[in-house]
């Protein structure tokens, strides 16, 4: 089937029309006009083939040539994706930049240009963990590379492969060296899989561990399990982006793989020119060793943008086979959304909701379902994790559109950013009675963190909600009508929501918050409300309880080392204490 | 404008004219997106471009507009290439017309070279993070939004609203280092604004002394509504080569988008597309993105592009697909109020939906001063206070407001009077910053928040000297 050439009929901006390609099939690629454009058939109809071109099609014309490649988008997987940036496509924007081609010499992207995902020349020290003779199956080690400081990569068997190693290669390699003979089929370090397939698991598991971010907003009120999903829509400006690369630098995950899809290009060269300065708070390791970015910026072509949530996906399903707990981080979903949209337009299909295709909220479904908690395929125990957090970016900032509306179906976890927070600079916007999560991961946190935790989340949760019910009453009538006990939840909820959810991403210390400081502060403003409310039962009056000097400890708490957090807890406690007994 | 190459192939078989489009038949060889000469009956040669091919059926559509085409005698001529500008040095104090011609009375300048207009997408892993300020001596922006070189920032400004006014005052002002004077420049694109509006910022390009180093392109409301289409693409073609070739720093000023937008529209409706919110095109957002994300700069080289880009906010409605699109594309917004305007206040920038992505990185010790970020927090902080009261004293009147409430609500007053109030006269960064302080005399160290005791016991009081 392979090389039967087509030619093209139609051209209408990134979609193009084909007859004559023999032996199309459903989403194979093909290489469209002289330049060999990458493209995707995504429709067949008797002869003709519906093809999406990842780069621009200006310049083809009806007879130009459609060549068939007779496989589908492939992502090439193997050690060396570490600390890279691709296109939605796999393209190695690095080696591109390098490569001189593009107009004013290397800096733009030309078009049709071939470079691999990984580095054919690059060599690695394969150490195998596996003798000949031994029996293996698919997702059984048989090797290991050091790929970064941070990450210990392992050379599977490829899923599908299998049988008697024949033998076993060791030393420096490259991607495309053999590294095993299993039952004479040759195995390269360098695998294949076509991204819009899942990659097998022996089996799923349920999400009981906390994906832990060191954000306070997420890790106390609405936590997103390792494994789980969670989705944040937000007007521009309400700090999506932000929150993804707080996310991106400080999850306690062990591969973060960052899809910029649709958005700007500087803030990809943001996180190219921080990560690789930062240190990875559990490794010590540069963050860039733990990272893969797929870049298709806003301005880069519409179709390898929809293929990039896939790419990435894939890669990170790949890590995840390894064992690894992985956080896929796509800002914005929304624009792979409007992808789709583009393209189903030129199909003249029959629209849906707001002009997206009636296959939307499947195709959603389909990537927020490759989020997961496994069992890895092989005979290790490994166990795995794919994170999925994704952006939504609502028309007007309006919760109501379809993209959000089906993420939310999806997601087990709602960070709902609110545009007024953002205007008033507070960071995460996140808003604290709009959100939700679904994962029960209280029992984890006391366990790990401290047995009460579970409990004062939830009577920080209850006090906030109080707070906005008697706001709205305030709003009315004015503050003069609260008793002194309603007054006091106002006071707390204020130190909640500005001296705790409020973090700054730029702050040194602050950006990143580990879960026992995070106990502490809540503590600390759970134990003031507690010991406020006995003193005003009896009789201390509110204007003095609000103005003692300890109180203003409380807000300087996120400047605490995360190593003195309990016993500044315990100190600040103690005064307040104290203070307020001589209130009395 | 240029053309790459002659038009070689001529048709007579136009099947239908409709709104800005022509449906050419019977076509053989025509290139997607290429440029094409439409010979009017009257023998008046227009420009084109394909949309759209189809077997034997080309879909164009003509910049000019297609009063006076007919089927029977316009005839079509293919083969014109990509649609291409021809660069050089002598662009500089020259002025075109949306479509590249020049409308001074000189010569065309000699070409150096000739680029495709639609450009090409940037490699992120090419570009360099913006980091460098750019003071443009108004308060409100330089203290709270701060623009860096490489950034893209809209004035999403209102009709009536001195959205123009602002973003001449910020090209005249802008002040760069002495040794970089000669290297900045300002290339201008006027899309569908009035003759007014264009002498305006003609004018204000004369006073300042920069005509000299501006290229003009004038796309104004008389003129072809879908050559607009064009006008930001050759402002941008002329720009990436002013920077990236001969590493100056270039202001790309594009007013005003809407007008921009509303073309766009046209095109869509004329072609039967599946109009998404108000009618726009649903591929709206990827198109602006291919003008905005013409703005950065790359690695190891000189030069610079940050753009300066005007809209007017239908019904002053920030929730618009124009202003809402372009929010999502472009590194923070300068939002303009029409009850400050109102007030008196000069520039009426609302800061509270204002900002500016990139400001992080270009502010601090070093580049400003080290107090920024957080005077900057604590300002915003207390305004959002102050303008929340103000709200709450409509309802309820202002003697229900505690003693303390008072000083916020009067600091909102404050701020906006002699913060960002600013007619006429430039703030350096430094006074910007000092000004803050004073503002916040009224609060104690406790109060302020957002501000770390060190820089408290740093900068307070520092200041009032």
């Amino acid at each position: 089937m392979n090389g039967a050439e087509g030619r093209v009929m139609r051209v209408a901006g990134p979609v193009v029309v084909a007859t004559g390609i023999s032996g199309a099939r459903l989403y194979d690629l093909v290489r469209v006009g002289a330049l060999g454009l990458v493209g995707e058939i995504i429709k067949l109809d008797g002869d003709e083939a519906v093809i999406q071109v990842y780069e621009s099609t200006a310049g083809l014309e009806v007879g130009s040539v459609v060549h068939h490649t007779g496989a589908p988008l492939l992502v090439e997987l193997g050690p060396g994706l570490l600390g890279k940036v691709f296109d939605g496509t796999g393209r190695p924007l690095q080696a591109l930049a390098a490569s001189g081609r593009g107009r004013y010499g290397e800096p733009f992207l030309g078009r049709g240009a071939e470079v691999p995902t990984l580095d054919r020349a690059r060599r690695w020290e394969f150490h195998p963990s596996i003798e000949v003779g031994a029996v293996v199956g698919a997702g059984d080690v048989l090797g290991w590379v050091e790929e970064t400081p941070a990450l210990r990569h392992l050379v599977l068997v490829p899923p599908g492969a299998g049988g008697r190693v024949d033998g076993i290669g060791t030393g420096e390699l490259t991607v495309t060296d053999p590294v095993a003979l299993i039952d004479g089929v040759p195995i390269a370090m360098l695998q294949q899989w076509p991204v819009r397939t899942p990659r097998p698991v022996r089996r799923r598991l349920d999400p009981d561990e906390p994906l832990v971010t060191g954000q306070r907003v997420v890790d106390t009120l609405f936590p997103v399990a390792k494994g789980g999903s969670a989705t944040i829509p937000g007007g521009f400006g309400t700090g999506k982006t932000v929150h993804e690369q707080s996310l991106a630098k400080w999850a306690d995950a062990d591969v973060v793989v960052y899809i910029g899809c649709g958005e700007r290009g500087n803030e990809l060269t943001e996180v190219l020119g921080e990560f690789p300065r930062l240190a990875d708070p559990r490794t010590g390791a540069s963050l860039a060793d733990r990272t893969i970015l797929i870049a298709n910026t806003s301005n880069m072509p519409v179709a390898a943008r929809e293929a990039s949530i896939y790419t990435g996906m894939t890669i990170a399903e790949y890590f995840r086979d390894q064992g690894c707990a992985v956080a896929l981080l796509a800002d914005s979903t929304s624009r792979w959304g409007e992808a789709l949209r583009e393209v189903s337009g030129r199909l003249e299909e029959m629209p849906g909701e707001e002009g997206y295709p009636a296959y939307l909220p499947s195709r959603l479904a389909e990537f927020y379902e490759r989020a997961g908690s496994v069992r890895c395929l092989g005979g290790s125990d490994r166990r795995g994790s794919v994170t999925v957090v994704g952006a939504v970016s609502p028309p007007g900032a309006d919760f109501s559109e379809p993209v959000t509306q089906y993420s939310l179906r999806l997601a087990g976890t709602f960070w709902a950013l609110d545009t007024d927070l953002a205007r008033r600079r507070h960071f995460p916007a996140i808003h604290w009675t709009r959100s939700y999560t679904l994962y029960k991961l209280g029992p984890w946190f006391d366990e790990h963190v401290a047995d009460d935790w579970e409990d004062h989340r939830r009577w920080a949760l209850e006090l906030l909600q109080e707070e906005e019910r008697l706001q709205s009453i305030v709003q009315l009538l004015g503050a003069d009508v609260l008793a002194p006990a309603e007054q006091l939840v106002f006071f707390v909820g204020r130190m909640i929501r500005e001296d705790l959810l409020q973090q700054s991403a730029y702050d040194e210390v602050d950006a990143f918050c580990p879960l026992s400081k995070q106990y502490w502060m809540l503590h600390v403003i759970r134990r003031t409300h507690d010991e406020a409310l006995r003193a005003l039962q009896e009789g201390a009056d509110p204007e003095t309880i609000r103005s003692l000097p300890a109180i203003a400890g409380v807000a300087r708490m996120r400047s605490w080392p995360p190593e003195d957090a309990e016993s500044g807890a315990r100190e600040l406690e103690s005064r307040i204490v104290a203070e307020l007994e001589q209130a009395l | 404008m240029s053309e790459r190459a002659l038009h070689t192939v001529e048709y007579r078989t136009v099947g239908a004219v409709s709104g800005p489009l022509l449906f050419l038949e019977g076509v053989s060889g025509a290139h997607f997106d290429e440029t094409v000469d439409v010979v009017a009956p009257d023998g008046e040669i227009r420009r084109g471009q394909v949309l759209e091919v189809d077997r034997n059926r080309a879909v164009i559509e003509v910049f000019a507009g297609t009063r006076g085409l007919d089927v029977a005698s316009t005839s079509v001529r293919l083969g014109g290439g990509s649609a291409a500008l021809g660069v050089g040095p002598g662009m500089l104090g020259r002025m075109f017309d949306g479509s590249g011609e020049p409308v001074d009375g000189g010569p065309p300048p000699f070409p150096e070279a000739l680029r495709d207009v639609s450009g090409l997408p940037l490699n992120p892993a090419a570009r360099d993070h913006p980091s460098e300020f750019i003071e443009t001596g108004v308060s409100a922006i330089d203290g709270l939004n701060t623009l860096v070189r490489g950034q893209k920032l809209p004035i999403f400004s209102g009709f009536g609203l001195p959205g123009a006014e602002l973003a001449a005052r910020i090209a005249a002002d802008a002040r760069v280092t002495a040794a970089e004077t000669e290297r900045f420049v300002v290339v201008f694109a006027a899309l569908g604004i009035t003759h007014r509006e264009a002498a305006f910022f003609r004018r204000s390009m004369e006073d300042s002394g920069s005509l000299q180093r501006t290229v003009m392109f004038l796309n104004l409301a008389d003129d072809p509504t879908i050559e607009r289409l064009l006008t930001p693409r050759l402002a941008l073609t002329a720009a990436e080569y002013l920077a990236f070739e001969r590493g100056m720093h270039v202001l790309v000023i594009l007013t005003d988008m809407t007008n921009y937008c509303e073309a766009l529209r046209e095109v869509s409706t004329a072609r039967e597309e599946i109009p998404g919110r108000r009618g726009y095109p649903g591929y709206m957002y990827t198109d602006l993105a291919t003008i905005y994300e013409r703005a950065g700069r790359i690695r190891d080289r000189n030069g610079s592009i940050t753009q300066l880009i005007i809209l007017s906010m239908p019904d002053d409605d920030i929730t618009h697909p124009i202003p809402d699109l372009t929010g999502y594309i472009t590194e923070g917004q300068i939002v303009l109020s029409r009850e400050l305007h109102l007030k008196g206040i000069d520039p009426p920038i609302d800061v509270l939906p204002s900002l500016s992505r990139l400001m992080s990185s270009g502010i601090g010790a070093g580049r400003t001063r080290g107090d920024h970020r957080r005077v900057a927090d604590q300002l915003y902080a207390l305004y959002a206070t102050g303008r929340d009261l103000r709200r709450l004293v409509s309802i309820i009147g202002e003697s229900a407001l505690s003693e303390d409430d008072r000083r916020f609500l009067s600091f909102a007053e404050e701020f906006e009077r002699r913060f960002v109030h600013q007619p006429g006269q430039a703030r350096p960064i430094a006074a910007t910053l000092d000004l803050a302080w004073e503002l916040f005399g009224p609060f104690s160290d406790g109060e302020l928040k957002r501000i770390d005791p060190d820089t408290i016991a740093r900068y307070r009081g520092a200041a009032a000297v």
